[in-house]
């Protein structure tokens, strides 16, 4: 595991490239899928949210709400039904290595070793010549040097996701969307995972925007999580998370945006 | 973080529980930590199963010298010393081998997996050899006994080997050309919406027609009987080929696509880095199948109009009632197609190298 203890947030992005978060407005957007047997089925309904650059924000909401959706409009694999969404006031249109996808999945490619894997962004945009070394400096970034040579059926799930996010990384990216990357890790590696996160995010300085159906997840990472409803989804409430990093987890201010959280979701007849 | 990288994965030899238990003592202190049971153990002793083995091939040469062969009319069967001498020198050396041990090195390591082949071998070729050329059991000529091979071999071994290099050259050119148009067409109908529109009802339409079918048509438009039968094992290994090619590259996670378009992916990238590799395992389904097809219209050609190879000249042998070079064009043949098969897995375990739990040929 890399270390993650970095006080506070640096202020200017140090080894890992020029990158700066990038401005992301999503305006009025709507989505609707076509179903199978005519009709269309509403996602998304009139979001309207604003990622300022270098803000890590969490969109939290329940399961099918359409959360998934919303980042790949932003990710520009999809066109929005209704509505504008702009990176630093250019509308996206396509996908774009400034903002890069983490899915749920690792999706590596089996045939490729995780160095290879690392190096697919290079290799597509051609660079892969000139910045090869970027590569391994990603793999220490991660801590997967001893697994350059690896396949991916080798690794555990951990392994394949830091994986993931090397790849992501060694883009330089301006937005990081990530779609629930730890979902299906187990709780102990979701932990030190997240940690890793936040440190990466720290250095780099790129804007984040995470999909989580994980409260604390969301609290723990996010300098605001925006609480989506149901299907079609709606903004029901923004949290702003007013805590220095590195948190703790047992922090009475968390504990307390953590109820409020799921009074929003209508979950708190546990509480 | 459960996975082990694969350096330092311990390899486990082939286990043999009593002699590990006997070299045990000796090894060096640093491999005392390894368990016994995962220590490289080299075989000792006398190889019992060798021993066996030997004394079957002894036993085939003493039958093949010592029983006269049955009488059958015309001029006795040729090479009957030879073969037993063969036999017998055979088992001399096995038993060379058996008995020396660890000894043998490397021989006996190679020879020690088949040992069970090798008894069984001896035993088979004793019995073909009773029924033939000693009992008379099987009817004469249609049955051939096993010196009969080595008669053809040394008789006609210009005349077969020509026709094995014509057989194999008719097959390179036609696989060749099959696999590339196959695979080609495959990844086209597979990616473009439009050829799967247009190619694809063809390709179910007429794939299915056996290309022997259209042997009569071939030989009529071709300019030479070669050019036609060429065509014919191409289109054979072209149906499999394409239509596995095909599979592959549409059953392609969507999310490989994602993946690398939002690390900005060109079209062709997609197609050449994610789609082609990601498909290859069908390809060699495809590939495989097709081989097996390829062989059957290649002998079906030669029979039936090209003046050469394999399968001419099985047609000529029942011609001039010469069974015994039938079956040696037969073994050829064997020999040839499954040298090809096993060539072709193991191009696949090296292209594949990164699947695990593929199927061992």
């Amino acid at each position: 595991m890399v270390s993650v203890a970095e006080a506070g947030r640096s202020g200017a992005p140090d080894t890992v490239g020029p990158a700066t978060g990038a401005r992301i407005d999503i305006q009025g957007v709507s989505h609707w899928f076509r179903q199978p047997r005519g009709g269309a089925l509403q996602v998304l309904d009139g979001i309207d949210l604003q990622v300022r650059p270098g803000e890590f924000v969490a969109l939290l909401g329940p399961s099918g709400c359409g959360k998934s959706t919303l980042l790949r409009l932003v990710a520009g694999l999809e066109p929005a039904t209704t509505g504008r969404l702009l990176q630093d006031g250019v509308p996206i249109t396509q996908p774009d290595p400034s903002r890069i996808v983490v899915f749920q999945d690792p999706t590596l490619y089996p045939w490729r070793n995780v160095r290879d894997n690392v190096a697919l962004g290079l290799q597509a945009r051609g660079l892969l010549g000139a910045q090869r070394s970027r590569v391994d400096e990603a793999l220490v970034l991660v801590g997967l040097t001893d697994f350059a040579d690896s396949f991916p059926h080798q690794l555990s799930g951990g392994m394949a996701q830091r994986v993931a996010l090397a790849r992501a990384l060694v883009n330089d990216p301006r937005l990081l969307v990530l779609d629930e990357p730890l979902g299906k890790l187990d709780s102990l590696t979701r932990i030190a995972m997240q940690s890793e996160l936040l440190a990466l995010w720290q250095r780099a300085g790129f804007s984040a925007l995470l999909v989580t159906h994980d409260v604390e997840e969301a609290l723990f990472l996010a300098d605001r999580v925006v609480i989506l409803s149901d299907r079609p989804a709606r903004i029901t409430a923004e949290l702003v998370v007013d805590l220095p990093y590195p948190r703790h987890r047992g922090h009475p201010r968390l504990v307390e945006l953590r109820h409020a959280a799921l009074r929003h979701l209508g979950l708190d007849a546990t509480w | 973080m459960s996975a082990a990288p694969p350096a330092r994965a311990v390899r486990a030899p082939v286990l043999r529980k009593t002699a590990a238990a006997r070299v045990a003592v000796s090894l060096p202190a640093s491999e005392a930590v390894l368990p016994a049971s995962l220590r490289d153990v080299a075989p000792t002793g006398i190889w019992r199963t060798g021993v066996l083995a030997a004394s079957g091939w002894l036993g085939l040469g003493a039958l093949t010298l010592a029983w006269p062969n049955r009488e059958v009319g015309f001029s006795d069967w040729a090479f009957t010393t030879e073969l037993g001498v063969a036999a017998v020198v055979a088992g001399l050396l096995l038993a060379a081998v058996a008995l020396a041990g660890a000894r043998a090195g490397r021989v006996g390591r190679t020879l020690r997996p088949a040992g069970r082949w090798l008894i069984a071998a001896p035993l088979l070729l004793a019995l073909w050899e009773a029924l033939t050329a000693k009992l008379g059991a099987l009817p004469p000529p249609f049955f051939a006994p096993p010196q009969s091979l080595i008669d053809v071999a040394h008789e006609d071994w210009a005349r077969l080997g020509l026709s094995t290099v014509h057989s194999l050259r008719l097959l390179a050119q036609g696989f060749a050309l099959g696999a590339l148009a196959g695979f080609g067409t495959g990844v086209w109908i597979g990616w473009s919406r439009a050829a799967g529109y247009w190619v694809h009802p063809v390709l179910r339409f007429l794939g299915p027609v056996p290309a022997s079918a259209l042997l009569p048509l071939a030989f009529f438009f071709a300019p030479s009987s070669h050019a036609a039968a060429v065509f014919l094992v191409a289109l054979a290994t072209f149906f499999p080929v394409a239509v596995l090619t095909w599979s592959g590259v549409a059953s392609v996670s969507k999310s490989y696509y994602d993946v690398a378009r939002t690390l900005g992916a060109s079209e062709w990238f997609l197609v050449r880095r994610v789609a082609v590799p990601a498909a290859l395992p069908q390809v060699f389904v495809g590939l495989f199948m097709g081989l097996g097809a390829s062989f059957s219209v290649l002998v079906t050609a030669e029979m039936m109009g090209v003046k050469a190879g394999l399968g001419w000249y099985l047609q000529w042998a029942q011609g001039w009632a010469a069974y015994a070079n039938m079956y040696a064009a037969l073994l050829v043949m064997a020999v040839l197609c499954s040298g090809l098969i096993t060539l072709l897995f193991a191009v696949r375990d090296r292209t594949l190298s990164w699947q695990k739990g593929t199927v061992k040929w």
